[in-house]
């Protein structure tokens, strides 16, 4: 149980609650780098990927898409952007970016399409315009399924921002890549439970508006 | 270009043998996670009731980011190799469990009941019938896996250089050498698309039943 005595001793440790290398601090900071990135990502992916769902064109391109953003290292191309150009925050910003989107923009068209065709029919017989339908029938029924985009999103964006810590972004990974140069293990393990503390705390977020905003009706049927 | 694939000595390995070692490191947990995920897979499909808490279990264990995951590891694996694949193979359960779980049960009710009249033992039934037909779904969460895992052991290099082509990243860094990281991204990059074409064509090789226009995606 050697961890356990490592991580009750950081936590116990009364200097790493304030101050700038605090642990309130760096929270702080490593959700602010965290929703920065997943709001940017979600301007961009949320509506190409609900507009071409709606129609149902570009799969093949989205496929693609999704295949060369998972074969690009992402912690190679921070690395690489940083060492080429120099280190700032909004450059490391487009690393988190370009890594959130394909999972949002895929399964956001995955989810639109996938929407049983019959309810859209007949929205579109009650004479909605194409807009009514994408937002007032489609995009309730695909709820579900573009949350689990978000969410692995999210998750990717959480863990990436910490390995961000290596090129000098600050954030929970500044625990964990500073014990490791101090030899310090109390604080890597702190800083690594933390981390896994925040991903599990945005399983549980996105559990939650789950929860709230899919409609009862759907939310049975699946 | 100069010096773009001089590997510096500190690595001790030439630029083929990081290659080496990157697959070794990225291949071998996801073949271990096959291994595990498809008895664990069947066992879900055998009682329903169990897939819902080893899909919960296994999307927690998802979350928990690589690094932290490794650096725990230290204190009981040291910075080893063994300390980069033990969470590779644990992410590739969380991508193949679910493939393998749907792939076997999209196998019609039809096809089983005929496989039972034709005499087969539930084992037989299982290799010979069930699993052909879920190789479609298997090998596209073994592309997944894959390539992600890929694309992660290069975060191996924060814990002692255990990275293989993720190692240049810190050199490039040390040396001042930023070649040497579009190297590493591009050699890691172009290893993923590779490997992802290999496993389609096994798929296709697997799959001579497949109609020709699906085999294309």
């Amino acid at each position: 149980m050697n961890v356990l005595h490592f991580v009750n001793a950081f936590f116990s440790d009364s200097a790493h609650w304030h101050g700038y290398d605090g642990i309130p601090y760096r929270v702080v900071e490593h959700l602010q780098y965290s929703l920065e990135a997943l709001a940017f990502a979600a301007a961009i992916g949320l509506p190409v990927g609900l507009v071409t769902g709606h129609y149902g064109r570009g799969g093949n391109v989205l496929a693609l898409i999704a295949t060369a953003a998972r074969a690009l290292p992402t912690f190679g191309l921070l690395v690489l952007l940083v060492t080429w150009l120099s280190f700032s925050t909004g450059l490391v910003m487009i690393p988190l970016v370009v890594l959130a989107i394909p999972p949002i923009l895929v399964t956001t068209y995955e989810a639109v399409r996938s929407v049983d065709p019959s309810p859209v029919d007949a929205a579109r017989g009650m004479g909605m315009p194409e807009s009514r339908v994408l937002f007032q029938v489609e995009l309730p029924v695909a709820l579900p399924l573009i949350l689990s985009g978000l969410r692995s999103a999210a998750i990717q964006i959480v863990s990436t921002a910490t390995i961000a810590a290596y090129v000098s972004l600050g954030g929970l990974g500044r625990y964990i890549i500073d014990g490791l140069y101090q030899k310090n293990y109390e604080k890597v393990v702190g800083g690594a439970t933390l981390v896994a503390g925040m991903a599990l705390a945005t399983l549980l977020v996105f559990w939650a508006v789950s929860r709230i905003v899919v409609s009862p009706g759907v939310r049975r049927s699946s | 270009m100069s010096g773009f694939f001089d590997i510096p000595s500190d690595l001790q390995n030439s630029y083929f043998g990081l290659i080496g070692l990157h697959l070794r490191e990225a291949l071998l947990p996801v073949l271990a996670g096959l291994l595990v995920s498809l008895p664990v897979a069947q066992l879900c499909v055998r009682f329903r009731w169990l897939y819902p808490p080893v899909f919960g279990v296994t999307t927690v264990l998802y979350a928990i980011p690589s690094l932290a995951f490794f650096v725990v590891l230290i204190d009981y694996t040291g910075q080893t190799e063994t300390t980069v694949m033990i969470p590779l193979a644990v992410y590739s359960l969380v991508v193949l469990v679910p493939a393998i779980v749907d792939g076997v049960r999209s196998v019609p009710p039809e096809t089983l009941a005929a496989a039972t009249a034709m005499g087969l033992g539930p084992v037989r039934r299982y290799l010979q019938v069930q699993l052909p037909i879920a190789v479609p779904a298997i090998i596209a969460g073994l592309r997944v896996a894959t390539v992600s895992s890929i694309s992660l052991v290069s975060v191996g290099m924060l814990i002692g250089n255990q990275g293989a082509l993720g190692n240049l990243l810190h050199d490039a860094q040390i040396y001042n050498r930023p070649l040497l990281a579009v190297n590493s991204v591009v050699t890691t990059a172009v290893l993923a698309v590779l490997v992802d074409a290999v496993l389609v064509g096994v798929r296709v090789l697997l799959t001579p039943w497949m109609p020709k226009e699906r085999a294309a995606r």
